[in-house]
């Protein structure tokens, strides 16, 4: 049986382009860009140049890119980056209900060390409210951390008035962009993006790099002290394989790949609308990540959901209570207004530039009578 | 390709899960869990001279409160009440080759919720009698 892969939001497959281009920096390339003779000049050159490329992808020229091992060290980087270097001017940071762990849970852990924290609230759709922005930026208000497209409900944040807001008050914005990256249009000569957090596997690049672009002017904590590595605010020996990749991941996704993602997305949402009554889809139709389906199930729970349609060789994800590390319901789904006690159904179907919509059908057509039993199996109403 | 954060056994109840839905007039019924937490599940009994003659589950929840459900139903089906109420969640977990840590506490209900269901049966007779 053909095994159908919908969870591309957890992460991609490398491009085969990719892989090759990544190849030779295993072993003919394989020298350290720090060194000074000509094996390693070459490897540095070629880190340049992807550093370049990533650049100019996202139209930035009044910044720097330092390369990460990917999102989350990201976003430890920019939020504790900024936190500790910007101390002296105040303690306050602002942040939204629906941000991936790696955002959440390094605020809480300067909550601790006395940062204060606001969490922005989101409408049912997921989108924040412009107006509560204006209103929590304070005097001592260092920075603004906000995702732009959200890793669970697809909610795609309007990017461009947070960062005027931002630079009109005189507070740092910085964005975690790991899913929209590639997939929606993000230009810093356009946008006032601080801090643009970015990852390689999420593109079809490979796992284990990322990226933080950052203005010029800003300076950073680093988090990790040695050598001197990416301007002095990530030491450490370059992953240059990975980096290749990742300059030759930013070109995997087409337009064209793009318009297929969105269809398929929008015959996906509107055809489990239609054939089964207990789904609702979380977050909005209009201004999605072009390849994020997240439907709420009544009366059931969403591993189930996943498990069955395991069983049938399709993998799909859960937002849902049990399904990973934590049994607490989903945050983001009880941000957006869900009861906990109707939050466990949770199925979140991301696509892939390999999806088409036969594969589609293949889904719906096995998603209803997985969602029939267990509805039948529930004793909630 | 099989799921192996799950045993074998839970799966295959998962799969087909034995003696769910409801019965007729049932002599007991428990309902257990937490909406918020996940996992809910109801069992009904059939009592004849104090032995459990027939019954039927209904859950919410994940693979393992599906297949701990499935699983007391089979164990306790022709036992009688004093043997049935002496099985613990832990006795299910094990039947089933072992849960996975995190599932242990909120959806290994199944023996609680049949408890449940002989408390209700027991309550109702004692009014009777």
């Amino acid at each position: 049986m053909k095994t159908i892969y919908l969870d591309y939001a957890a992460t991609c497959p490398v491009d085969k382009k990719v892989y090759e281009k990544m190849k030779p920096y295993f072993t003919e390339h394989f020298a350290n860009e720090s060194s000074m003779h000509t094996l390693g000049n070459k490897v540095k050159e070629d880190v340049e140049e992807a550093r370049e490329n990533i650049l100019k992808k996202v139209n930035a020229k009044e910044h720097k890119l330092i390369f990460t091992s990917g999102g989350t060290e990201s976003n430890n980087l920019a939020i504790k980056g900024i936190a500790y270097s910007y101390k002296e001017k105040g303690k306050h940071i602002i942040t939204t209900k629906i941000e991936h762990d790696s955002v959440l849970n390094t605020v809480k852990f300067l909550e601790k060390e006395g940062y204060e924290i606001d969490y922005l609230n989101v409408d049912k759709e997921g989108f924040i409210n412009l107006e509560e922005l204006l209103k929590k930026i304070r005097k001592d208000t260092v920075l603004v951390s906000i995702m732009h497209g959200n890793n669970e409900i697809g909610t795609l944040q309007d990017i461009k008035k947070i960062g005027k807001i931002c630079k009109e008050k005189g507070v740092f914005f910085h964005t975690d962009a790991c899913q929209s990256f590639c997939k929606t249009e993000i230009d810093l000569s356009k946008e006032n993006i601080d801090l643009l957090t970015i990852n390689a596997h999420k593109i079809y690049g490979p796992k284990g790099v990322g990226g933080l672009i950052i203005k010029n002017k800003i300076k950073l904590n680093p988090l990790l002290h040695g050598g001197g590595h990416e301007y002095n605010l990530r030491s450490g020996t370059l992953n240059v394989p990975g980096i290749i990749g990742f300059s030759e991941s930013i070109k995997v996704i087409s337009k064209k790949d793009i318009e297929n993602m969105t269809r398929v997305r929008d015959y996906i949402i509107t055809n489990v609308l239609k054939e089964i009554k207990t789904a609702n889809l979380l977050g909005p139709k209009e201004k999605r990540l072009c390849n994020n389906v997240s439907f709420l199930f009544d009366f059931i729970e969403g591993e189930s959901v996943l498990l069955h349609l395991d069983l049938k060789n399709i993998q799909v994800s859960t937002g849902s209570a049990c399904s990973s590390h934590t049994l607490e319901t989903n945050h983001v789904v009880r941000a957006i207004g869900v009861l906990p006690k109707n939050s466990n159904g949770m199925v979140r179907i991301t696509i892939g530039k390999e999806t088409n919509l036969k594969d589609a059908e293949t889904l719906i057509k096995e998603l209803i009578p997985v969602i029939k039993k267990l509805t039948e199996m529930s004793p909630v109403r | 390709m099989e799921n192996t954060k799950y045993s074998k056994e839970v799966l295959k109840h998962f799969k087909n899960p034995k003696n769910m839905g409801s019965l007729k007039n049932p002599d007991g019924v428990g309902k257990l869990g937490n909406p918020a937490c996940g996992d809910v599940m109801k069992v009904e009994i059939k009592i004849t001279k104090d032995i459990i003659k027939d019954i039927k589950f209904q859950t919410m929840g994940c693979a393992a409160a599906i297949a701990t459900s499935s699983m007391i139903t089979e164990i306790v089906k022709g036992k009688t009440i004093k043997e049935a109420l002496k099985i613990t969640n832990k006795d299910v977990a094990e039947k089933l080759g072992g849960l996975p840590p995190i599932k242990m506490h909120c959806s290994n209900l199944a023996a609680d919720t049949l408890h449940k269901a002989i408390e209700d049966y027991l309550s109702k007779k004692n009014k009777k009698d």
